[in-house]
């Protein structure tokens, strides 16, 4: 392998029901500032069926070449059809760089074509940055969330990394902007598909992204229960936020997954995080110590969480909240 | 059928704290569990055998200690457990764990070879996909339910971040399972007393079929370049009051911050 | 000498422990509260096979051992100590008895259903008027052809009414006193046997404890525990196994107040510092857990000499007055130390408490102990 022959910043556009992902985006961003370091295009893998009138969208993002594979097998995400047309396309096109998002389907692909083009992913990174070697510079939380590793992949290419959404801001939308759109056909080996979707089902029942949230009123342990978390709910009522929880809560069956802020759950960085009765285990730090602006209630005065709260309580959730939705509540009243 | 489980032995990250001064990891007195998500996986093996009839094999990659992990599989009811324990192992990015892995499952038999996701002292989830590569197998990650419906055709539910899918797949195959999916049942005490008795197998490199090249550091395409810890924001300020005036400095601090 | 559990019983002691905290704690303030046999985490408890730990395999059992069964004790009263006395009662009065004392027949067709939890066990002994003198029974077996007749009345018995299984003790030669008292083995089922009034409780609120009614009850020769007057003898050694239960219980409470107690003086602040950094509350509590600690090794050493088929009589009393005791002045100062908040049911030390006072009165009370560990003092 020559290093040399593998030039350019590649994304993995994904998109679901022709719906381009906002993480998709959020890496164009960052590719169009690593390119322009090494001073090489930013390239978006667009696969799909039928998507090529969107592609031009992610030129106005960033992108200087969309590769647009558009083929029915591509309709909706399954690994095996996915991995062959990203496979050939990586093959064809010698990215030095490739950047997916940390999603379901982003998670699910790279380890396959890391481990097809035998190469090295680094998972969920927070920091991409370029070397003196003009090698990328992977940075990743470890070990729950407190440690940092910058981790190479110098000696095989394309250097692959995924990215979590919500974790790299979007450049700005210039559809002024002029690249290339440029076609790529795989050819399929069918006797390799496996899996077949039958459904995909789209939940309602009242989920809400707690990555959209502007405010997030989050419980821990000290919340205790679900009559805790009414008492968070009413709080969130009048502020207009939504509830999200730690993982111990989480585990105990209190809260759903969905709403799990943290390394294993999900990273937010609201305007305003409000964490009570929550101790900040790393890993619930690792999730949430973006955001704007945090406050903490907690009975511990040493609890962990009061290390990165701007405003820190030491006191009983279960007294203060309800006395602070009252008073909120009077005072969005009188605002009215 | 034969079904295998991959499991993982990691420090329970949820009681790793830092050293406030230092800024570093307190590892002492931290226990060491069976990963979450690789658990829910057994759990979904042991429900495939309760209810069609399967041998399960646990196999883990770890040093000598791992074995513990494995004693609890077999009290849970894992029929046979297997350790891949070698210097030459060491130092292994996912790729090259996925190597062995893979290299010790192509000298065993499998109908369905299932891992955890992630593991939480990584949370990398890459391990599964890469083996499922290696192997040539059909992967589905993500799998909360499973149904068997004979000859070697599974339906899973896989959940995303929006809802659930429904995927039907013809085995062999690799899935990787969510711990909330599958609450994995308690060790049996009766099982728990043969657990000791029973053998685990010990497997140096060389019984695998995989070139020594590929594993551990050799086999490792990602290399840690430096490992350090976050820098945490100075700590804000911390207000020991009544709840009263508690509740009026939380409301200041919001109106200064024009967040209401 | 080694002070180290084995490795299945330390992997036994990781599960049980779990269980505890997720299954049983959770409900333990409101089967508390309700008054509530907790009948399905003794389900899931039958199902790991926690009911039939000392038990053979072979009577379809764990095969485990009893140090293993201090631990699930142990474990579990650390944060109820209701299910712990449910399956002390279970394993040692009943199950413990029919192993030790029963026939092959016996064995064969009772162990089984003990052993997987399919039946509950109770034992039978205390009366009206038999008490700390259990030799007094007066509840009359008279043999009938093929069958036994039982008249007569217990009380204060544990898991009764829940229970399957009753290892009965009776008078069938008033004239031989000691000698003159036999154990049957009682099903549910048998007519003329009935469950009399519930006791009201100061602790232990979720276990049953109940009446046992005979009335002209007709029990098979063949459900004879033991020979014909050997019934005092096995009570006794029915007894010293069961202390090393209750011990186990006792320690479990002890071991569950202090949990609590250093959660609270961690968190709880006076005169601007944490309780924990009072001197007073270090030295106290050092204290208490060095006896906590001491009655932790009294009880698995009973239990690793009746393991070993070991005289263990004495060291079960001792096991189970020291550990009764610990428990009793760890709930009392874990209450102190908890202050107002402490007499309330917000937090579980008083119920603790209550719980802890039982462990010194039922299965000999405390003086009963001093009497045995006195008896062999003086016996040289």
């Amino acid at each position: 392998m020559n290093k040399a022959d593998y030039k350019g910043v590649y994304v993995f556009v994904e998109q679901r029901d022709g719906q381009i992902q906002s993480v998709a985006l959020e890496l164009l961003g960052k590719a169009r500032v690593l390119a322009d370091k090494l001073g090489e295009n930013v390239v978006a893998f667009y696969p799909g069926y039928k998507n090529a009138e969107s592609a031009k969208e992610l030129i106005a993002w960033g992108a200087d070449k969309v590769v647009l594979i558009d083929a029915p097998e591509l309709k909706d995400y399954i690994t095996e059809q996915y991995s062959q047309a990203m496979s050939q396309a990586i093959d064809h096109y010698k990215p030095s760089i490739v950047l997916l998002g940390a999603t379901t389907i982003g998670r699910d692909l790279g380890p396959r074509l890391a481990s097809r083009l035998e190469t090295g992913l680094t998972a969920d990174c927070t920091g991409l940055d370029i070397s003196e070697d003009r090698d990328l510079m992977m940075t990743r939380p470890a070990f729950g969330g407190n440690l940092m590793a910058t981790i190479l992949c110098s000696e095989h290419r394309p250097q692959m990394s995924t990215v979590r959404p919500g974790v790299m801001q979007k450049g700005t939308r210039d559809a002024s902007r002029v690249g290339e759109i440029e076609n790529f056909t795989p050819s399929f080996d069918p006797s390799k598909f496996k899996v077949k979707l039958v459904k995909a089902v789209k939940e309602e029942k009242g989920k809400i992204d707690i990555t959209e949230a502007k405010i997030l009123v989050s419980g821990g342990r000290g919340v205790a229960n679900s009559e805790g978390f009414a008492k968070l709910q009413a709080l969130a009522d009048v502020v207009g936020g939504v509830v999200s929880s730690s993982r111990a809560m989480v585990d105990a069956g209190v809260m759903p997954h969905e709403v799990q802020v943290g390394q294993t759950g999900k990273t937010v960085r609201p305007d305003l995080y409000m964490a009570c009765g929550i101790s900040g285990a790393i890993q619930h730090l690792a999730g949430m110590e973006e955001s704007d602006f945090i406050v903490a209630i907690n009975k511990d005065k040493f609890a962990p969480i009061f290390g990165v709260a701007d405003v820190g309580i030491v006191g009983d959730v279960h007294k203060i909240v309800p006395m602070l939705t009252e008073k909120l509540s009077k005072l969005m009243a009188a605002k009215k | 059928m034969n079904i295998i489980v991959c499991v993982k032995q990691v420090p329970d990250t949820t009681a790793v704290k830092i050293d406030p001064v230092k800024h570093t990891l307190i590892r002492e007195g931290v226990p060491s569990i069976m990963n979450p998500d690789d658990k829910g996986g057994l759990e979904l093996a042991l429900e495939l055998k309760d209810k069609v009839g399967a041998k399960v094999t646990v196999i883990t990659m770890g040093p000598p200690q791992a074995d513990l992990v494995l004693r609890e599989a077999l009290a849970m009811g894992a029929d046979r457990a297997i350790l891949l324990t070698d210097r030459a192992f060491a130092g292994a990015d996912t790729l090259a764990t996925s190597n062995a892995l893979a290299g010790a499952l192509k000298v065993l038999d499998y109908d369905l070879v299932i891992t955890g996701r992630q593991a939480i002292d990584g949370d990398t989830a890459q391990v599964g996909p890469e083996m499922a590569e290696h192997l040539g197998l059909p992967q589905v990650s993500y799998v909360v339910d499973c149904e068997y419906n004979g000859e070697n055709k599974f339906t899973v539910k896989k959940e995303t971040e929006d809802g659930y899918e429904i995927l039907e797949v013809e085995g062999p195959a690799l899935f990787t399972v969510l711990a909330s999916g599958y609450k994995a049942r308690y060790m049996n005490v009766a099982l728990i007393v043969d657990a000791f008795d029973k053998e685990v197998e010990i497997w140096p490199a060389s019984k695998l079929d995989i070139s020594p090249e590929k594993l551990g550091l050799k086999g490792s395409p990602t290399k840690v370049m430096k490992a350090f810890t976050k820098e945490t924001k100075p700590a804000g300020q911390l207000y020991e009051l009544e709840p009263e005036q508690a509740v009026d400095v939380i409301i200041e601090k919001l109106k200064e911050k024009f967040i209401i | 000498m080694d002070f180290e559990l084995t490795k299945p019983q330390k992997l036994f002691q990781q599960m049980i422990r779990e269980f505890s905290e997720k299954e049983v704690k959770p409900i333990a303030a409101q089967v508390d509260e309700t008054e509530e046999f907790p009948r399905e985490n003794v389900k899931k408890l039958a199902a790991l096979g926690v009911l039939g730990i000392p038990t053979p395999k072979e009577f379809g059992g764990a095969g485990g051992d009893h140090v293993m069964y201090t631990i699930a004790v142990e474990e579990l009263s650390r944060v109820c100590a209701t299910t712990g006395v449910i399956v002390s009662a279970h394993t040692s009065l009943c199950e413990d008895a029919i192993l030790d004392n029963g026939t092959p027949e016996q064995k064969a067709k009772y162990l089984p259903k003990l052993a997987s939890g399919e039946w509950i066990g109770a034992f039978g002994l205390t009366e009206p008027n038999a008490g700390t003198d259990a030799s007094a029974q007066q509840t009359m077996a008279v043999a009938d052809g093929d069958d036994y007749i039982l008249n007569g009345t217990k009380i204060f018995i544990t898991n009764a009414g829940e229970a399957d299984l009753y290892v009965i003790a009776t008078m069938t030669d008033k004239s031989k006193g000691n000698k003159g008292i036999t154990t049957f083995i009682v099903e549910a089922s048998t007519p003329g046997f009935s469950i009399g009034k519930k006791e009201h409780k100061m602790g232990i609120r979720g276990s049953a404890t109940c009446e046992l009614i005979f009335e002209n009850c007709r029990v098979p020769k063949a459900n004879m525990l033991g020979p014909l007057g050997g019934g005092f003898a096995i009570a006794m050694k029915t007894l010293d196994g069961g202390r090393i239960g209750i011990a186990a219980q006792a320690l479990g409470i002890a071991q569950g107040a202090m949990d609590e107690t250093v959660k609270y003086c961690k968190e709880r602040k006076q005169f601007g510092r944490s309780l924990s950094q009072f001197q007073n509350t270090q030295f106290q509590l050092a204290d208490l857990q060095t006896k906590i600690e001491a009655a932790r090794y009294l009880v698995r050493a009973a239990a690793w000499k009746k393991d070993r088929g070991m005289p263990y009589s004495a060291d079960a009393a001792m096991a189970k007055l020291f550990a009764a005791e610990t428990a009793m002045e760890m709930t009392t100062k874990a209450v102190q130390f908890h202050g107002g908040y402490g007499y309330t049911r917000e937090y579980p030390v008083e119920r603790m408490m209550r719980d802890a006072k039982i462990t010194e009165i039922y299965e000999g009370t405390s003086e009963v102990q001093r009497m045995v560990i006195a008896a062999k003092l003086f016996k040289k």
